[in-house]
């Protein structure tokens, strides 16, 4: 099994208390309506939030487990993060900030080409469009050797003509990944078109009905 | 012209200056980003240098830094010297003096970062140290480069506090603003105003310099 998670965590509005796990190195896409939990449970596996109770082990590595104290921190688990809109360092430019934890300074260069940006790689993010930026913060996730990439909403920000573009892309990246890929979003299009797996989240449970539902819709 | 006053101010800044970046960037990251015990009351600590007139705390730094205080009996058991009227006990008394103007503004600065930013450096693997000195520091400067200058600032301008310390040495403790005293105090204007115009040029340059690095900061 690739991933085996169960977290439980009292939220605002609802207790989110959610199993899964996902054993191919594919994309899962975890689809909801926004406020759903789907971010508290990404930032989980990433080890940037704290379940109440629960477990998280992925291959045979345990990350997070309540009752024998264990949370590995997120400096060591491991994985490419590509936030909403906020991934880039301000102070550095486009090529510094996806070599930043680069394990291979060499490979940006080939990353940059393959999204289209090695014309920007002196630009600062406040530069650059936000296509751009989150281009250059895939590049900086992929630098890094993730052994998983989680992308939260990473398009969400964008115009629809760059949405698609870009989950375009995803879709041909995705093909040479050797790591699964967590994507989270709340477009039934993009889960649609980018999936192998869906997790329909709403109000911090799973709930396959929700996903028939906006389907047949 | 009081050229020694003159330099002795200006080292006795630059010490101080370099001196409290290096001692206030931890502890400003600390009341910055973290909660523990008695942080309020160790804030207030900090910051009570501004709140009480220099004399009060020139009067305390004597007791401590005196031969029967608890620094000036540790200091003469180390060195076989005294702290009172040298250099150094003015270094003491001026970082004492001048630290709630650095840690104030680089705390605010350390505040000011999005705590976005700081998530991303963790899941890329860099530690807090490494944080701190790739993440926060970089995208602070200008916080950083205000408590510098406010300090500088606030250093050369010292004065009560110097005085009950140091006394009036010449080239070890008799600072400008003390010789701008002292040739009043003799109804020498000339040799007062001779010192006191040439703070202005300092003072305005390094106003200058904030600005450009704020400017440099917004780009």
């Amino acid at each position: 099994m690739t991933i085996a998670a169960s977290f439980k965590k009292r939220l605002k509005y609802f207790d989110l208390d959610i199993s899964f796990s996902f054993a191919k190195k594919n994309m899962m896409v975890m689809i909801g309506p926004s406020g759903g939990g789907k971010t508290t449970i990404i930032r989980m596996l990433a080890g940037l939030e704290k379940p109440e109770e629960g477990r998280l082990a992925f291959w045979d590595e345990v990350w997070f487990d309540s009752m024998r104290g264990i949370n590995i921190a997120p400096q060591k688990r491991r994985l490419g993060y590509v936030f909403q809109d906020y991934n880039l360092f301000p102070h550095l430019n486009l090529f510094d900030n996806a070599a930043f934890a680069a394990v291979d300074k060499l490979e940006v260069d080939g990353l940059f080409e393959l999204f289209k940006i090695d014309h920007l790689k002196k630009r600062k993010p406040h530069m650059v469009s936000g296509g751009e930026r989150q281009r250059c913060a895939i590049c900086q996730a992929l630098a890094r050797h993730p052994r998983i990439l989680l992308l939260d909403e990473p398009f969400s920000a964008l115009d629809a003509m760059t949405r698609r573009g870009l989950r375009e892309e995803l879709k041909n990246l995705k093909g040479g990944m050797s790591f699964p890929i967590i994507y989270v979003t709340h477009d039934i299009t993009e889960a649609l078109y980018l999936a192998d797996e869906l997790l329909p989240v709403v109000e911090g449970k799973i709930y396959d009905q929700w996903m028939q539902r906006m389907v047949s819709r | 012209m009081d050229y020694l006053a003159l330099y002795v101010t200006l080292k006795l800044a630059l010490v101080t200056t370099i001196f409290l970046m290096v001692i206030s960037a931890p502890v400003a990251y600390a009341l910055a980003y973290y909660r523990f015990a008695g942080k309020s009351f160790l804030e207030a600590l900090i910051y009570l240098p501004m709140a009480l007139p220099p004399t009060v705390i020139g009067f305390y730094l004597i007791i401590l830094m005196g031969p029967k205080g608890f620094v000036g009996k540790t200091w003469g058991m180390l060195t076989g010297g005294s702290l009172l009227f040298t250099f150094i006990g003015i270094t003491i008394a001026s970082i004492i003096y001048s630290i709630p103007f650095a840690v104030q503004p680089m705390k605010a600065a350390f505040s000011k970062i999005d705590r976005r930013m700081l998530e991303s450096a963790y899941v890329l693997g860099l530690s807090k140290r490494a944080t701190f000195f790739r993440v926060i520091i970089p995208n602070s400067v200008s916080g950083i480069a205000a408590a510098a200058v406010l300090v500088f600032l606030h250093s050369i301008g010292a004065f009560g506090v110097l005085l009950m310390v140091g006394g009036s040495i010449p080239g070890q403790t008799k600072v400008a603003s003390i010789a701008i005293y002292e040739a009043v105090e003799m109804m020498n204007y000339q040799a007062a105003g001779m010192i006191a115009l040439s703070f202005i040029p300092i003072s305005y340059a390094f106003l200058l310099l904030i600005n450009k690095l704020n400017e440099g900061s917004r780009t």
